[in-house]
């Protein structure tokens, strides 16, 4: 008979702990869980990037719906549990709901503490543990102003990173001396608060905080030397306390957590606990993995076995984007302790191990986490270093006199050593994974084993480890294919389309030995770029190799909808353009108008079938398509330079328009924006556009291999010239340059870092024969481009895109 | 079960697709580069992506919102993703395509 199992709380232990369960003894319990959040179980430890922008609540769901149904899992959700009654084995929660049980988890986490200083039930006081906390920070957020974090512990430092993220001012008020100052000794703490500065986050040490101000909502706070720093939200961050209420009133033995054994069974043993609200040899921990450790041997003794947990040690990393930092153990100093410290401050670099009796005890790495985990092994094991004192710190490459091929060193790992740390995953799991499931790619060994998915601090070992268990099936050394399809990169295939002549996809996928029948979404819009890039007078595009966007000349948009964008020459336009506009927008009653960041207007949501229409109307107007969707030449911004503004030294509107005009339609690697301010005040933004000009007296000021999304990065200065003239020769030059070399979706700026600025400046501004080349060609291929895509299809070309095949089903059932 | 003709092979661009609005909702009808022909729910399993949009290659779909694979034979998500399409049986009667419905409704006027 199966027997009833009732869990109290979903987060990330029992997740897992039914993970291990369902496959050790699938079918053995009838599960039901109680959770207090209205939601499934998700990555707590992923809130930080949810908050900072870098993922969404959906990348960060562990078990969706369907896992449930699938395991048989009955989930209440929004059910607070209220009382458990030991004598008839039933849990109760606050709304009523019920359940009996044969054996209970009590895994209800822990919860934050809060200070109850004055103005601490202000709205605005917030804490961060789950996703509601999290979607309160974004709404106050949205408006702006400053938040002021209270701790500068791991979970106040990467709340204040992503609420930089989100655009607010933030600081951090921190009680000791040093941040996270029991994760890391003074110098890593220093070097961490450097780097938090750089970002912009202040953070204030030995500040207590006296009262947070305001009358209705947060206002700021006073410390209590009488500094008050004004603000609109406070976040807590100080601290976690096991939720151990439940089991305190159902007379389960307490202390700081929930008394638990080897077996995680409390004193009552049909209960057990586990999570952070647990004890277990007077430990409560607070990161995962010791949780994951201790879920595995749950799973153990529900499945029948007689697993044991042995407490764990744990290690601390970061989760801020761009900052590496390992932190493993005790690194107080003590008479009986010796330390080997390594510093490198060109490279930012800080390295610490702490040796107690030749073992290392404690180990703080910040800039170069390589070593993390091999340290972190040695000190678990409690390992004899003697041997290797002097070069220990150079890492586990440097072990065994010469340098040590490092992949004998991660061959050497024990089958439990830590891989990645924020998901929990061992050298084990990833290597039975490859096998068992044939990966042969990073890719897919993240996706099914977690490894190397979260903050990627641990890619390097996962390469490692795949080619330890591939061997010459995976080659991390080689170039990257293009996709499964092929195992030539995309610089090899872009060589061999011209040494062969090769001007069909069909040609290429034949000649180079393609291993599907006809290649998959991401080599055919690349193979199609090449090919149209290479031969322009002779390609036929293949619209069906194109993505949605490129194939009907429009943005889709999440609901399926499009969003159309006409050019607007160098932003400037025209009150017959706008009444044109207008006239578009009531007739086809477009439900948004939008400015958008390149200097034009989008109109939003306009349903597949009347794009040809709409396009109609425009096109009389004079408008064309503003190609807001191609892997091509976007915009070229402007601003009003010489023409009106007091500060203009040039044209810049018109040379941005002579731009546009000259190189409209054409089609590069991946997205092209370019723009052109008038003096070095730069309002036209050009120094993060993919090619930008700044107008000097003496001329024309070329800019270039800027970023402003995912990435924000300044130009790189080409060169200067002096006329007008030859600042489009040289931009030209430049562009067909990168649709020449370019790897498909490669913005301007990996490219130009891929080859070198100096080589690209060498070719565009001192070998005029190169230039001169270049400019031709990119000329010669204008003349197939400059096509208008929607005037093509107002008179019919691709027809069939814009209508369903037949309206069918409903006539015939009236026969 | 109906068999509705829907129209010609010819209609439908090679590894391309083209939508049927039905009672039970868009469907879409995909033509592989070998002439065979699959329909489906124009509704990716993920967010509802029209698949229809998608990039065809072998016997799948790309999914023009995030990329997700969709096996044109089973419906499924491929590789680690999780999800499923209801699929619908087409048939090609010498070029013709007759598409199996199982509800039928009377249009509403
Ligand atoms: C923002 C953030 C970042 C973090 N980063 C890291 C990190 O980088 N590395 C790391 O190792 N750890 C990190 N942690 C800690 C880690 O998330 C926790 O250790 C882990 O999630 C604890 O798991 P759990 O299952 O014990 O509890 P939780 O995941 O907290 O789940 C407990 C659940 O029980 C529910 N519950 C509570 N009481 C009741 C009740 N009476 N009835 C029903 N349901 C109830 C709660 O609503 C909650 O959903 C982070 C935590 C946060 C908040
Ligand atoms: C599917 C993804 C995306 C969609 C649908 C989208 C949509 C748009 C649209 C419609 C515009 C206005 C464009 C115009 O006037 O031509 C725009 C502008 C912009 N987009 Fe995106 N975008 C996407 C991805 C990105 C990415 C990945 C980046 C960064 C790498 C980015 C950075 C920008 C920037 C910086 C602008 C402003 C341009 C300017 O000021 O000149 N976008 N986006
Ligand atoms: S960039 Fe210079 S010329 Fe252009 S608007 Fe600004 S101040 Fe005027
Ligand atoms: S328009 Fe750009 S910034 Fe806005 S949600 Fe879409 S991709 Fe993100
Ligand atoms: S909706 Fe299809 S992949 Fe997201």
């Amino acid at each position: 008979m199966t027997e009833k199992l009732v869990i109290i709380g979903n987060g990330m232990a029992p997740g897992r702990m039914l993970d291990e369960l369902f496959e050790k003894a699938p079918g053995a319990y009838d599960v039901t869980i109680f959770n207090a959040e209205p939601r499934v179980n998700y990555d707590r430890i992923m809130l930080s990037p949810v908050l900072s922008g870098e993922k969404s609540y959906d990348d960060i769901i562990i078990h969706d719906e369907a896992w449930y149904e699938r395991n048989g899992v009955t989930l209440l959700k929004g059910a607070r549990v209220t009382e458990i009654d030991r004598e008839s084995r039933t849990v109760t929660a606050a709304d009523g709901r019920t359940a009996s049980y044969d054996k209970l988890v009590i895994a209800t986490g822990s919860s934050p503490i809060i200070i109850p200083v004055p103005g601490h039930q202000l709205p605005g006081v917030l804490a961060y543990r789950d996703l509601d906390d999290v979607e309160r920070m974004l709404e106050i957020a949205r408006n702006g102003g400053r938040a002021i974090v209270i701790g500068g512990g791991l979970l106040g430092l990467e709340a204040a990173y992503g609420l930089k993220r989100q655009g607010m001012e933030v600081t951090v008020i921190h009680l000791m001396p040093t941040i996270m100052e029991r994760q890391l000794d003074p110098p890593a703490a220093y070097m961490l608060k450097k780097a938090l500065g750089d970002r912009g986050i202040d953070i204030i040490t030995k500040a207590n905080t006296k009262a947070i101000l305001g009358t209705d909502k947060v206002e700021g706070i006073e410390l209590d030397d009488g500094r008050i720093i004004p603000g609109e939200m406070v976040v807590m961050a100080v601290g976690i306390r096991p939720n151990a209420t439940l089991a305190r009133a159902a007379g389960l033995t307490v202390n700081r957590g929930i008394v638990v054994d080897d077996g995680m069974a409390t004193s009552d043993p049909n209960i057990y606990s586990l999570g952070e609200c647990a004890e277990h040899r007077g430990v409560c921990y607070g990161l995962v993995a010791p949780l994951y450790e201790s879920a595995r041997a749950l799973a153990d003794r529900l499945a029948g076995g007689s697993a044991e947990y042995q407490g764990s040690v744990t290690n601390t990393k970061l989760k801020v984007t761009g900052i590496n930092l390992f932190s493993a153990g005790d690194f107080a100093e003590a008479p009986d302790r010796e330390e080997i410290v390594l510093r490198d401050a060109a490279a930012g670099v800080y390295k610490r191990l702490v040796l107690k009796d030749n073992r290392i005890v404690g180990t703080v790495l910040y800039g170069d986490t390589a070593d993390g985990s091999w340290f972190f092994d040695l000190m678990k094991k409690g390992s004899d270093v003697s041997a290797m004192r002097d070069t220990l710190i150079f890492g586990q490459s440097f072990q065994g006199g010469a340098p040590l091929d490092p992949m004998a060193a991660v061959a050497a790992l024990p089958d439990d050593a830590e891989i990645c740390g924020c998901n929990g995953v061992c050298k084990g799991k990833i290597t039975s994974t490859i096998t068992a499931k044939g990966l042969t790619t990073l890719n897919e060994v993240r996706a099914h084993t977690k490894a190397s998915a979260s903050c990627g601090n641990c890619t390097g070992l996962v390469e490692q480890l795949m080619k330890l268990t591939l061997g010459d099936r995976y080659n991390p050394a080689a170039v990257t294919p293009m996709c499964d399809c092929t195992d030539l990169g995309h610089d090899d295939v872009r060589r061999l389309i011209i040494a062969k002549g090769l001007k069909t996809i069909p040609a290429v996928m034949q000649e180079l030995e393609w291993k599907t029948s006809c290649g998959c979404a991401k080599c055919r819009p690349a193979l199609n770029y090449y090919l149209v890039c290479d031969w322009p007078d002779e390609y036929a595009d293949d619209y069906q190799s194109r993505f949605i966007n490129e194939r009907v000349h429009a943005n889709i948009q999440k609901d399926g909808t499009y969003s159309v964008v006409p050019r607007m020459w160098g932003g400037v336009t025209s009150a017959a353009e706008l009444r044109a506009i207008a006239d578009v927008v009531d007739k086809f009653e477009v439900p948004m108008v939008k400015v958008t960041g390149g200097q034009r207007i989008d109109l939003l949501g306009i349903q597949k079938e009347d794009l040809p229409a709409v396009w109609a109307d425009l096109g009389k107007a004079g408008f064309v398509s503003g190609q807001a969707y191609a892997k091509g030449l976007r915009t070229v911004k402007t601003c009003v330079g010489s023409d009106w503004c007091r500060f203009g030294t040039q044209d810049s509107t018109g040379l941005g328009i002579r731009l546009e005009k000259f190189m409209w339609g054409s089609w590069t690697p991946a997205k092209l924006k370019l723009a052109v301010s008038g003096c070095p005040r730069n309002c036209a933004e050009a120094t993060c556009k993919d090619i930008g000009v700044i107008c000097v007296d003496s001329g024309f000021e070329i800019h270039f291999a800027g970023a402003a999304g995912l990435e924000i990065k300044g130009t790189e200065v080409l060169g200067q010239v002096k006329t007008e003239d030859e600042a489009l020769e040289y931009i030209v030059a430049l562009t067909q340059m990168y649709r020449e070399q370019g790897r498909y979706l490669e913005r301007i700026y990996k490219w130009a870092k891929r080859v070198g600025l100096d080589e690209i400046r060498r070719q565009i501004m001192d070998d005029a024969e190169k230039r001169k080349g270049y400019f031709d060609r990119f000329v010669f291929s204008q003349k197939f481009a400059q096509v208008d895509p929607w005037s093509e299809r107002v008179s019919g070309k691709d027809k069939h895109e814009f209508k369903p095949l037949v309206v069918t089903g409903f006539s015939e059932a009236a026969e | 079960m109906t068999w509705v003709t829907i129209g010609r092979l010819e209609d439908i661009p090679l590894r391309g697709a083209r939508c049927v609005d039905t009672p039970e909702g868009r469907i879409a009808v995909f033509r592989t580069a070998d002439n065979q022909v699959f329909a489906m729910e124009d509704s990716c399993p993920h967010k509802r992506g029209p698949l229809s949009q998608g990039i065809v290659h072998g016997t799948s779909v790309t999914c023009p919102l995030h990329n997700w694979v969709i096996s044109l034979e089973s419906g499924s998500a491929q590789g680690a993703d999780v999800g499923q399409v209801r699929t619908m049986a087409v048939r090609n009667d010498n070029g013709a395509l007759l598409l199996e419905l199982t509800e039928l409704r009377v249009a509403a006027e």
